[in-house]
């Protein structure tokens, strides 16, 4: 099956070569229908010196999309690396540019992670859309020389009751566990998000771990004068044509043609096979450099891994396997087929690199070699279709200084506070009220068990799996012999964001870092997934450009870095854009994760503290959401506040002082004690009035706000005067709010109400299933 | 094909160390990897734990060496060949598959070869002919992933004899196609006989037929059952138990049940 020629003879095609373009300036080339602006064309042609060739056009065409090229975002990422400290850089191995970014965690283990976005494609073809973005992230991970070991899935959707909905969480869902599943990767957290604003443009990002020892990181780049350039996995075929050029960067228009086509099928049996057989390369040391092929495919590859390296390589392109023979060169080089990879090999390990392909069955073609040229040459049957500097092609796209302004409407927003708004009016005052609020609380989309979810997915797999959904951060052991692990956490939160865009990226990473500090890791670095809308609204362009500076200024107050991510923009249909979401996610490292802390209550007589302050911070609130309300300014994100409780808690954790712990945020307190209670079903007993007075709220408050920096510990009796010591040495507030009881079978909140668990569970279980079957 | 450990070189010491303090350590139990085994590893890892030593084996291998000269094989869980065509057809060709199929029905009773398939495993070895019925898409359709308890129903086998009969134990089931089914008169066969091995407590999960969830051949060194037993053998890892969080460790009985046959032959 190696190396397979395909008849040359029945895939004549009127081949435009270099040559022929040379001598025909005035043909026109459909440059606008490929996604490229006139200004970006005609700077095609400056860099060649003539007009592009088909394949050429092609090329540029998918590799300066915004997709790929990050033409309006760069300007602002850069915050990324220029406000990384030397503290944050400690533990990085690998930082932003490559497939994804390495940390050192300790041990001579490194590990890698990324989240991604699949949003369009998952609209377009729910389930195909899902898997593949499972698919590529994994591919992104195996390609820096890493086992994966876990995936997490923050999705958003439209309105939990609109008719179009079900097909999407159906579609998605099923999408990526038949994907994952079959992968053998645990899911092990992620989000499930409902707000009417995602509706034409649910956001599905994916994001991946993997884990290898330091000497195993990969690096994606063609060195070596004269080493072998292949092409392996599954063949190429017509599907995902302009995927990333096409779909991802630019916005829905219903009046348009369906995208489907453009959309990629996914093959997870063939992925799963390509992990281990990319394994067993990397076990071997057989190949130099790799790369996968995601959106823009070979265009991508070959001018990535030829621009990172000796700078030039060459190509012939009808070796390329196909699945279809009647792709034309262009449609090859755009074609986005899943489960490819392409790597690069000396001659000496060619026997070794075939035996291992042929062990795992795998098909696989030489296409050519490494040069230093600094020339991309790709040919067609030896005529040349494509001359080109790889750098123009991978790294030296268009970069725009987008105009952005602060939209007018925001201070009108910002000024409608909840508490002074109609839809505060009747809030809950007695205890009776309190409790019914509790139970739509909980019952509501957005807090409402994710059981639905996440039963879909095995998080059992590889059998490393310490903490999983509904647990704030998943948690995988990494070092079978030490318990050397590691714990991950997404947020976000696209209301926050809308309300104050800069605050809402600092308050997204303030809840992951607290998520991955309440299991007790230590948080070490961060990846992101910036969700927004058209880059060219001056309006969305500000959302972001604040959220840039939101996020970086976090970090560095945090002293986490972030070492790669995704920007996904043009996510709006018409001209309604999404809520700005940029989602965050967290690492952390624990030494040895038998010291997690799972969240919800287990033994009988533990002390409940509640660790922080709450102000009246409904603003932006699930219980504002409930009541249709939103404007004000979203909580205040303190994260010096945050690295203290982060520091109590990871404390807690290691020296055995907590026993359970889970973190405020959406839904506030009231959501915390249902959810501490139903984890394990175990009651509680808990009074908040000494709270209150010391906070200056009322009860309602108390329950619902948002307040941030908080958190809810459960203290067994013999570690209590050793964890309030060491909250008064630390100075952070922590009040014992109550007692676990195990026999109660009840929430119960003294003077306000008591509901018993199995009423909770009704409420909090029954509303994914009404909805979804 | 040597021993792999699940992730970097520190474990193998470990477990050799640990096999080698183990009475169970002589007996030697093959795990098969096909083309998109998922748990093979886990199940490599269970057998550890339970004091025996793994052994790698690989679907391609053909002749009587195949086998390795293990005392026993686990056909772990996964989605072989993705499930493509039938969940199992396509594995049920490969040609360790017809040395493990010989080993299994030998007409020796003192030479059977003790065959446990999880999951998967099962779904081959049903589709192999050495244990009866064949599985359906479970009946709401989708996957499913949790903590399921089941009822040892027969304690005699090879497998389970670590039990007691009627024990409820707690390990995590996830498949996709894991609606047990055979025809009525297998299934009394099967009930008259003792060979229904598990039964899923509580709410059924998939639609199975009488709620069987692991079944044997007649002379009982072949199991087959869909819950993943090697999910639940390392406290922190597992099902929740009554004790909650993670520490469920019902699944070890299987590996303990086999090696003590193997090893002692007094159960």
């Amino acid at each position: 099956m190696s190396g397979e020629r395909q008849t040359v003879e029945t895939r004549k095609f009127n081949i435009d070569t270099v040559e022929h373009a040379a001598h025909t300036p005035q043909t026109s080339l459909p440059w606008a229908e490929l996604g490229l602006k006139e200004n970006e064309y005609n700077e095609v042609v400056k860099i060649l010196g003539r007009r592009p060739t088909a394949a050429e056009l092609a090329m540029y065409s998918v590799m300066w999309s915004e997709h790929c090229s990050y033409k309006s975002s760069k300007n602002h990422l850069r915050q990324f690396g220029d406000k990384v400290t030397d503290e944050m850089k400690e533990h990085l191995l690998v930082g932003i540019g490559e497939n994804a970014g390495v940390v050192d965690i300790g041990d001579g283990w490194a590990v890698t992670f990324k989240v991604e976005s699949h949003n369009h494609p998952s609209f377009v073809e729910p389930y195909q859309g899902a898997a593949t973005g499972v698919g590529g992230i994994v591919r992104d991970i195996i390609s820096m020389g890493a086992r994966p070991v876990a995936v997490m899935d923050p999705l958003r959707f439209g309105a939990i009751d609109h008719p179009d909905t079900a097909r999407l969480v159906h579609g998605i869902v099923s999408g990526i566990g038949g994907y994952g599943n079959c992968l053998g990767l645990p899911n092990i957290g992620g989000e499930v998000v409902f707000d009417a604003v995602y509706q034409g443009n649910p956001l599905v990002n994916a994001l991946a771990v993997g884990v290898m020892r330091h000497e195993d990181i990969r690096l994606a780049n063609a060195s070596g004068v004269g080493n072998k350039v292949v092409l392996f996995g599954a063949r190429t075929g017509g599907d995902g044509i302009g995927g990333a050029s096409v779909l991802a960067s630019e916005s829905f228009d219903s009046a348009k043609p369906s995208k489907r086509p453009a959309v990629q099928v996914g093959d997870p049996f063939a992925e799963k096979v390509l992990i281990e057989c990319c394994l067993e390369l990397f076990k071997a040391s057989v190949v130099e450099g790799i790369q996968d092929l995601g959106a823009a495919g070979i265009s991508c590859a070959t001018s990535e891994l030829a621009s990172n390296g000796d700078g030039g390589m060459h190509v012939e392109l009808t070796k390329v396997l196909l699945r279809d023979p009647s792709l034309t060169p262009g449609e090859i080089l755009m074609s986005e087929s899943q489960e490819r990879m392409m790597a690069v090999v000396t001659p000496d390990n060619v026997a070794a690199f075939e035996s291992i392909m042929d062990k795992w069955a795998v098909e696989y073609s030489w296409l050519g070699e490494v040069t230093d040229t600094g020339r991309l040459i790709i040919e067609w049957d030896g005529e040349k279709i494509v001359d080109v500097d790889p750098r123009t092609v991978a790294h030296e796209g268009p970069v725009y200084d987008r105009p952005f302004h602060r939209p007018q409407w925001l201070d009108g927003v910002q000024a409608d506070t909840f508490t002074s708004s109609p839809a505060a009016a009747g809030r809950p005052a007695d205890g009776a009220a309190l409790a019914a609020a509790v139970l739509e609380l909980m019952a509501s989309p957005n807090m409402c068990s994710k059981d639905w979810v996440t039963d879909q997915y095995d998080r059992y797999v590889q059998g490393n799996t310490a903490l999983a959904m509904p647990d704030d951060a998943g948690v995988v052991r990494v070092d079978e012999s030490t318990g050397l692990g590691v714990s991950i956490s997404t947020d976000a939160n696209g209301r926050y964001s809308y309300l104050n865009p800069y605050e809402g990226a600092r308050l997204a990473l303030a809840e992951s870092y607290r998520n991955v500090a309440t299991s007790g890791a230590r948080p070490l670095a961060v990846t992101d997934c910036l969700n927004f809308g058209s880059p060219e609204d001056p309006e969305v362009m500000w959302q972001f450009a604040e959220s840039v500076r939101g996020l970086s200024d976090g970090c560095r107050e945090l002293g986490v870095p972030v070492t790669g991510g995704n920007v996904s923009l043009y996510n709006q249909t018409g001209g309604v854009a999404i809520h700005p979401t940029p989602v965050v996610g967290v690492l952390g490292v624990f030494d040895d994760v038998a010291r997690r802390t799972p969240s919800g209550w287990v033994e009988d007589g533990q002390a409940i503290y509640l660790l922080g302050t709450t102000a009246d911070e409904l603003d932006g609130s699930e219980w504002a959401n409930l009541r249709g309300h939103l404007g004000g300014q979203p909580p205040k994100a303190d994260l010096s506040l945050e690295r203290q409780l982060g520091g109590i808690l990871i404390n807690g954790s290691r020296d055995g002082m907590v026993d359970s712990a889970h973190d405020l945020s959406e839904g506030g307190l009231a959501a915390v004690l249902v959810e501490s209670c139903l984890r394990f079903n175990v009651g509680a007993r808990v009074s908040v009035a000494a709270v209150c007075e010391r906070d200056g709220v009322d009860a309602f408050t108390l329950l619902f706000s948002e307040s941030q920096a908080r958190a809810v510990v459960a203290v067994p009796r013999s570690e209590e005067i050793r964890f309030t010591d060491m909250c008064t040495a630390r100075a952070f507030p922590a009040v014992r709010i109550g007692i676990v009881d195990a026999e109660s079978g009840s929430l119960h909140v003294q003077g306000q109400f008591e509901l018993s668990l199995a009423e909770l569970r009704v409420a909090h279980e029954g509303t994914l299933p009404r909805y979804f079957g | 094909m040597t021993e792999t450990p699940l992730i970097g070189s520190a474990l193998i010491d470990t477990a050799v160390a640990q096999a080698a303090e183990s009475p169970l350590a002589g007996a030697r139990i093959g795990v098969v990897t096909f083309p998109g085994s998922l748990d093979d590893r886990d199940a490599a890892r269970a057998v550890r734990i339970a004091g025996g030593t793994a052994v790698e084996l690989w679907h391609a291998e053909s002749g009587p060496e195949a086998l390795r000269g293990v005392d026993a094989v686990i056909i772990p869980g996964g989605f072989s060949y993705g499930d493509y065509l039938r969940a199992g057809a396509i594995s049920r060709f490969a040609p360790l598959m017809e040395q493990i199929v010989r080993a299994a029905g030998s007409d020796s009773a003192a030479n059977l070869l003790p065959v446990l398939g999880i999951c998967n495993g099962f779904q081959i070895l049903t589709e192999s002919h050495l244990l009866p019925g064949s599985m359906l898409k479970n009946d709401h359709l989708k996957f499913i992933c949790r903590d399921q308890k089941l009822r040892v129903e027969n304690n005699s086998t090879w497998w389970t004899s670590e039990y007691a009969a009627g024990q409820e134990i707690t390990v995590p089931l996830k498949n996709q196609d894991g609606q047990y089914i055979a025809d009525e008169k297998t299934l009394d066969a099967l009930e008259a006989e003792g060979r229904v091995v598990f039964r899923y407590v509580g709410a059924n999960p998939n639609g199975s037929r009488r709620d069987i969830a692991g079944i044997s051949n007649a002379a009982g060194n072949v199991v087959g059952l869909m819950p993943h037993p090697e999910h639940a053998v390392e406290a922190g890892y597992g099902p929740e138990s009554a004790s909650g969080r993670s520490t469920g460790t019902d699944g070890l009985g299987f590996f303990t049940s086999v090696l003590n046959h193997l090893v002692g032959g007094t159960k």
